[in-house]
């Protein structure tokens, strides 16, 4: 069994009077592909900022290789490098061409030498399906191009995770299925990811494993088989009875 | 001359005095000019500095020092944007000189120019800084960039674009203000004209004039920024490279208008 990339323990985080993660605790092993499901307001996302630091969390550890990321400022730096993001509202770089999105972390933060810098942007452009649009302003793309983009820009700094907030719910429906076919093969290729989403059908085709959260805590961890044909938990049963019903 | 019409009058001032209205002009476009550089510079500064995020809980030192330092930034934008530049040019100039300090005119005048515009250009790029998304420091702190690495590479190259405007304001307004300086006995335009009126009484055909020239600066100030503008938002094109599905590239897409 491999160990551990991501381990969280006892996490809360709380806006002001309203507690949204309360006792978070779960792990992401190396390669694994983790789905996270469950309503609007139920703490997904925050977790998932949480976990990349864009968000303080009140309590709690976050372990990376077994080092608590929180309490460390120098782990902590190199630890944002290791984790890519992918965000709702893709969140390119709106100075910056397709290209330059991909090459300006690796040059800035990884000081990777330009030549270097562009043949790995160059690649997982081309992984993404990009690759013609190098010259190409964000606001001159689609939605769909641009959250590839994204990915491609997440890659390029070759991390150790990816975590995906939503990365289709800002979509048009048609523009859904380029991206997910994207997301889908690099499930397929052993990449370790954290992925929060809607898409039932995705999660449960994809996922190694599915945690459904509720209420800012996690109610059921388990194989997508049984979170989505013998869920143990009643809570669970009702998000996906509400939720297929509504695909 | 005593009986010589207005248009002589102007006439007379242009021939004789073109010189030290050129000298005057070319004063206050250099005060104008250095104040609103350097004064860019320090607002750019400035702004940077006022919006490193707050440390976290339990690092006193740091969020001491982070408080101390935006305390005594405010403390300069408020002071600076709430008193006269005129007030200002006195209080520095005198006070320089009462503490044994003789600055030559026109480095105090550039020097209280830059400081002015300082104090005025933090608020612009501060609110500059503060329009461009959330999504944008988000995607930048994602992939592990720094503070500075943030500013420079994403989020002051588009916030220098939308403050561009308020910007050449900035510098049009300098232009004009420069005139406050004559109190100082700089000799930017105003004072100049002042001298050339005081040989012969004759002040409302000097000071034509020197509107004209204030308004000829002014205006071409404000056309060539407006270009500069222009150019600043990019091209509208761009082209789309041969990949291995598609060999022939090179197709050119434009945005319709």
């Amino acid at each position: 069994m491999e160990s551990p990339v991501i381990q969280i323990r006892h996490l809360q985080k709380s806006f002001g009077e309203n507690a949204v993660l309360r006792d978070i605790n779960f792990d992401v092993t190396k390669g694994e592909v983790v789905c996270i499901i469950g309503a609007s307001g139920s703490g997904k996302s925050t977790l998932l900022r949480c976990i990349n630091l864009l968000e303080t969390a009140d309590a709690g550890e976050i372990l990376y290789h077994g080092q608590n990321i929180l309490d460390d400022q120098v782990v902590a730096s190199s630890y944002r490098t290791k984790i890519g993001m992918v965000f709702q509202q893709f969140n390119l770089f709106n100075n910056l061409s397709v290209l330059e999105n991909c090459i300006v972390g690796q040059r800035k933060v990884l000081k990777r030498s330009p030549e270097e810098a562009k043949q790995i942007a160059l690649k997982y452009l081309r992984l993404v399906g990009m690759e013609q649009y190098i010259d190409a302003r964000p606001a001159q793309i689609s939605g769909g191009q641009k959250q590839r983009v994204a990915i491609a820009r997440a890659l390029s700094m070759e991390p150790e995770a990816i975590l995906f907030d939503e990365p289709t719910s800002a979509l048009d429906p048609e523009m859904v299925g380029e991206v997910l076919s994207v997301i889908k093969n690099l499930a397929h290729s052993g990449l370790t990811m954290l992925v929060v989403t809607h898409e039932m059908s995705f999660a449960a085709e994809v996922s190694d494993r599915v945690v459904f959260m509720d209420q800012g805590i996690i109610v059921e961890d388990d194989t997508p088989d049984v979170i989505f044909n013998h869920p143990t938990h009643e809570r669970t049963r009702a998000f996906l009875k509400r939720t297929l019903r509504r695909d | 001359m005593a009986d010589a019409s207005f248009f002589e009058w102007v006439g007379y001032f242009i021939t004789n005095y073109w010189p030290q209205f050129l000298n005057g002009a070319g004063v206050t476009l250099l005060i104008a000019i250095t104040g609103t550089i350097i004064g860019s510079l320090i607002g750019l500064i400035i702004g940077i500095i006022r919006t490193i995020p707050k440390p976290k809980k339990g690092k006193t030192l740091k969020r001491f020092f982070h408080k101390f330092v935006n305390v005594i930034l405010s403390c300069y934008i408020e002071i600076f944007r709430g008193t006269p530049m005129i007030v200002q040019a006195m209080v520095i100039f005198y006070g320089c000189a009462f503490a044994g300090l003789y600055l030559p005119r026109t480095t105090a005048a550039i020097f209280i120019v830059s400081i002015n515009t300082g104090a005025y250009m933090a608020e612009i790029v501060r609110g500059g800084i503060l329009s461009i998304d959330k999504g944008q420091f988000e995607a930048a702190q994602s992939l592990g960039m720094t503070h500075w690495q943030t500013m420079t590479s994403v989020v002051l190259p588009q916030a220098i674009r939308n403050i561009l405007p308020a910007t050449g304001n900035e510098f049009v307004i300098n232009i004009k203000d420069t005139s406050v300086l004559n109190v100082i006995s700089v000799s930017e335009l105003f004072f100049t004209s002042q001298t050339i009126a005081g040989i012969s009484f004759q002040y409302f055909p000097v000071f034509l004039i020197t509107c004209v020239l204030y308004f000829i600066m002014t205006f071409t100030v404000t056309r060539i920024l407006r270009f500069a503008e222009k150019r600043m938002a990019g091209k509208d094109t761009y082209t789309i490279h041969a990949s291995s599905t598609m060999p022939k590239g090179q197709l050119k897409v434009t945005k319709e208008h």
